[in-house]
């Protein structure tokens, strides 16, 4: 499930029929602030498609606009071949769960359930009703008021009453936010087996990169109204290809570094006096600077001198300055010879002795761990947001 | 002695309002009395005459009569009007919305003897100084109502977020529908409490109503006449319904919303 | 009512997200009926009532009145009424004052004391106050009555004079006027009272010791927005008011309300009782501002 769209996408505006939700060009302008910027997107028919950004990133808009709440300033949507650009709300095969649920309080569960059937004049309503409490495991609650079940419960009634309406594509905007963390867990995982049950298109907003990649065949990360990157969810983290990506989705080390040869699939770095290889595939920086990156778990920590089980690049001379043991792994800020901390997990296996603050050591990582970023970017980017 | 310390609070309030039931006490009271006299203004004797007998002094019932039809007419006139301008400063946008709200907060803030005598003045100078009757009350109990009305049901719309609409919209209904399946049944209470709110304002009101009635008579106005000459005491059994029909409504959607919450436990 | 809601269809996809309030002729026509009543019937006869005001006093329902900017209406009815008009203000400011206190202590002990019964304490509150106000205020002339057990008690404990009394004199009135606009004190006084967090006082009794210092530093200040409000409430009708001078006190006790009610209906003269109603006004609204004013910056401090 991994083909992002593109791989799988005709060249846009051939008129080919796509059954997917396909977005073009799309803008959406708040006065002078622009909160969606000239998006395309394709979502195939049947994923479950995370959008994943910080607050104000426009992951929420880009959401209202294919719910029909907002209307694009400019660009398309089509979904399923039909132009619902302009489409009304109720209009259009697209249902929502809205972050706080927006249950109405004056009906009871069935009937907030039945509600869409209803106005569609649909034939057996409350058969239909049963069976999808049933599948949200609500049957008992179907005659009690929203405010008399709890926030799990209530997060159901809205996902059975989107659901029943069998929609082409299922709208998710921060779903599980109001939940505590324990039942959020719960919940991923249910509404991992809902939508594998029920087959639908699900587009997922969140702000939470675990759950974004607990659930999702495909993330595309969101940043100030532009898609940063999309992919497979350890195709995101492994290889990011952003700055941004790179400190949102997980933690990672960003070092300069001057690239001194391109040749063949290996492209060798100057990083502050060391040589490092990083794949060609694994670059994406065109000017001759860049950040050479690497995730902290992926970085060995030993004695000066030590061989370590990573041939390739080796880097002496750190000093320990912290070091916290966070029981799976310990946790050590390394300062480099060069002046910078980084950071390295180690995981606590018990084979590898602790190492206390202010120990001489030596780093290293597998040359094909590592990446390289454009120079251009902030190295700091995302990287606050991605820590709640 | 620390009991009394940690109480006294909550004895002081019960205290105070327990004189605020003074009054009421002593109109229950002197709904069952047989007065020795017409001028005098004492409990005598109990007897169940007053409530029985209680259209028996001149003229009482036919006001009161007059101010349920003024009551229900301008609750009517001003729920609609009000609910409609509540609807429309809560979710549409115009110019003058600030001016529209000071016209709605004036006619709250000012002494109803300026209300009365402003109204008085525009009817004389219109040279309807003759015609004062039902019309001219109405007009005037609408235009103080109204303003009562629109913040009732503000606040009540206020307090809704228009998420719900946008879920009924996204379930299918049309615009047609989400407000009278969504909508409409939610700001309901508010609308009626408004309603409630208006007739007991209308159905009570004696200066405007006083200055701009010219010979017809309100429930108030028959009060404030016979206040004059000696009370009769079936105008204690009129004090006692109103209290009592408005506490059974008070009470009864308390008791209403209490069982709901209690659901919730 | 069916077919004007009918014709304002909610049309949801227009929503502005910044204010969410939709744009259209819609919005106009749902405000355009209160709006117009309200110009109508409260703009225009303001306006009628400033012109009254300037009338040619000479002028009567047969001769007709000329607008003559007569502004010397406004200094005679002041010099003609100045006694019952400060007096107004005076009982006003008394009533405004007990029902301060009294509304206090019982929206206090209803946000913090009764717990679960606080909504049922709530309409107890106001309660009473659903039978018409003459009614209840007749009832208090009773309660008063030179015979009645209240004087008896007073005169027994010697707090009264033998041949003392309590009707016909400001007490009674005061009394009244306190009585009836007692509710317009405590509903916003327990508004913001409610609002305060209980932690926040049980804080000050931990930093301050004594209750009374934390009462002043912390519940007071925190109350303010509901005394401001509840104060004005309760000040502007009562000052207005005349029914409880009236069926309680004697002519001594006579208020503005009751002058210019009576110029107007009685005695005809429109000019002169215009000119009251605007003196009324005006004080009031220069009174309000000032206590706005200086309240305002009392929450500053």
């Amino acid at each position: 499930m991994s083909q992002v769209a593109e791989a799988s996408t005709p060249a846009a505006g051939d008129g080919t029929t796509y059954d997917g939700l396909r977005l073009r060009g799309v803008t959406k302008s708040f006065g002078a602030f622009t909160a969606v910027r000239d998006l395309d997107l394709d979502i195939p028919r049947g994923s479950f498609f995370a959008l994943l950004g910080p607050s104000g990133c426009g992951k929420t808009t880009t959401l209202r606009m294919v719910a029909g709440l907002e209307a694009p300033t400019s660009g398309t949507i089509t979904l399923a071949g039909q132009d619902i650009t302009y489409a009304k709300p109720y209009r259009r095969p697209v249902n929502t769960v809205f972050q706080n649920y927006a249950l109405f309080p004056h009906l009871d569960i069935h009937e907030n359930v039945a509600f869409g059937l209803k106005r569609r004049k649909v034939s057996g309503v409350d058969e239909k009703v049963r069976e999808m409490l049933a599948l949200v495991e609500l049957e008992s609650q179907a005659r009690k008021r929203p405010m008399q079940l709890s926030g799990g419960q209530q997060q159901r009634v809205a996902l059975a009453r989107a659901l029943i309406n069998e929609p082409e594509v299922l709208l998710l905007d921060e779903p599980l936010g109001a939940l505590d963390l324990k039942l959020r867990r719960g919940m991923q995982i249910e509404l991992k087996r809902i939508q594998t049950e029920v087959g639908l298109t699900f587009v997922h907003v969140t702000h939470d990169q675990e759950e974004a990649m607990t659930m999702a065949d495909t993330v595309a990360v969101m940043n100030a109204g532009v898609i940063e990157q999309m992919g497979a969810p350890e195709e995101l983290y492994e290889n990011p290809h952003t700055t941004f990506v790179a400190n949102f989705l997980g933690q990672s080390n960003l070092i300069e570094g001057v690239v001194k040869s391109r040749s063949g699939d290996v492209v060798t770095v100057d990083m502050h006096g060391i040589d490092v290889s990083i794949p060609a595939a694994r670059t994406h920086a065109d000017g001759d600077k860049g950040w050479i990156g690497i995730r902290p778990e992926k970085v060995l920590i030993g004695d000066p001198g030590e061989e370590l089980d990573a041939p390739g690049n080796s880097i002496p001379g750190g000093v320990v300055s912290d070091v916290s043991f966070v029981g799976v792994s310990t946790q050590y800020l390394v300062r480099m010879p060069w002046g910078q901390e980084l950071q390295v997990f180690q995981q606590n296996t018990g084979h590898r002795r602790l190492y206390r603050t202010g120990e001489p050591v030596e780093l290293s990582w597998r040359p094909e761990y590592a990446f390289l970023l454009d120079f251009s970017q902030d190295a700091s980017a995302g990287a606050e947001q991605g820590d709640d | 002695m620390r009991w009394l310390r940690e109480h006294l609070v909550l004895i002081l309030g019960m205290l105070v309002l327990v004189y605020t039931f003074i009054p009421i006490l002593v109109v229950v009271l002197m709904s069952f009395n047989d007065p020795a006299s017409r001028n005098v203004y004492q409990f005598n004797e109990f007897t169940l005459y007053n409530w029985t007998h209680l259209c028996e002094p001149e003229g009482m019932c036919v006001a009161l009569w007059r101010s349920v039809q003024i009551g229900f007419a301008a609750t009517l006139v001003s729920t609609i009007l009000g609910t409609l301008a509540a609807f429309a400063l809560v979710r549409w946008d115009f110019a003058l919305r600030s001016t529209t709200n000071l016209l709605i907060f004036l006619p709250m803030a000012a002494p109803e003897i300026v209300l009365g005598s402003s109204l008085l003045a525009l009817f004389v100078a219109a040279g309807f100084a003759g015609n004062l009757g039902m019309i001219t009350i109405l007009i005037a109990h609408i235009m103080f109502c109204l303003s009562f009305v629109v913040v009732t049901v503000r606040s009540r719309l206020a307090g809704m977020s228009d998420t719900l609409e946008q879920a009924a919209a996204d379930l299918y209904a049309t615009p047609r529908q989400t407000f009278w399946r969504v909508t409409f049944p939610l700001v309901f209470p508010g609308i009626l409490g408004a309603a409630l709110l208006s007739f007991s304002l209308s159905f009570d009101d004696f200066i405007i109503t006083n200055l701009n009635a010219g010979t017809t008579t309100t429930f108030p106005m028959y009060v404030w006449g016979a206040a004059q000459r000696g009370v009769p005491m079936q105008v204690n059994v009129v004090g006692t319904m109103m209290f009592a029909i408005s506490v059974l409504i008070v009470v009864g959607a308390e008791l209403n919303h209490r069982r709901r919450v209690r659901a919730l436990v | 009512m069916a077919s004007t809601a009918g014709a304002a269809p909610v049309a949801v996809a227009d929503v502005e997200p910044d204010t969410g309030r939709r744009r259209g002729l819609t919005g106009y026509l749902l405000i355009l009926p209160g709006v117009l009543w309200l110009v109508l019937f409260f703009v225009v006869p303001f306006y009628s009532l400033v012109a009254t005001s300037l009338y040619d006093p000479a002028g009567s329902d047969f001769r007709g009145y000329e607008m003559t900017y007569h502004f010397q209406n406004y200094w005679t009815a002041l010099q003609e009424y100045w006694t019952p008009l400060v007096r107004s203000l005076v009982y006003g400011g008394i009533a405004t004052l007990f029902c301060l206190v009294l509304g206090y202590v019982l929206a206090y002990a209803i946000a913090f004391k009764t717990g679960r019964w606080k909504n049922l304490m709530l309409v107890l509150v106001i309660a009473p106050f659903f039978t018409s106000f003459l009614v209840r205020t007749l009832s208090w002339k009773l309660i008063l009555a030179d015979d009645g057990f209240v004087v008896d008690f007073l005169q027994t404990v010697h707090l009264l004079g033998e041949d003392g009394r309590l009707l016909a004199t400001p007490v009674a009135v005061v009394a009244g006027l306190t009585y009836n606009f007692l509710p317009f004190m405590v509903l916003p006084l327990y508004a913001s009272i409610d609002k305060i967090d209980h932690r926040l006082i049980e804080a000050s009794s931990d930093l301050y010791a004594n209750p009374f210092v934390g009462f002043w530093k912390v519940t007071w200040p925190l109350s303010l927005p509901g005394v401001v409000s509840g104060t004005l409430l309760t000040f502007i009708p009562a000052v207005g008011d005349y029914i409880n001078a009236q069926l309680l006190g004697s002519p001594n006790q006579r208020m503005i309300g009751s002058v210019i009610q009576s110029q107007f209906t009685d005695a005809n003269n429109y000019p002169i009782a215009a000119a009251l109603s605007m003196i009324l006004m005006l004080l009031i609204l220069a009174m309000v501002l000032v206590y706005i004013r200086k309240a305002g910056t009392e929450e500053l401090l």
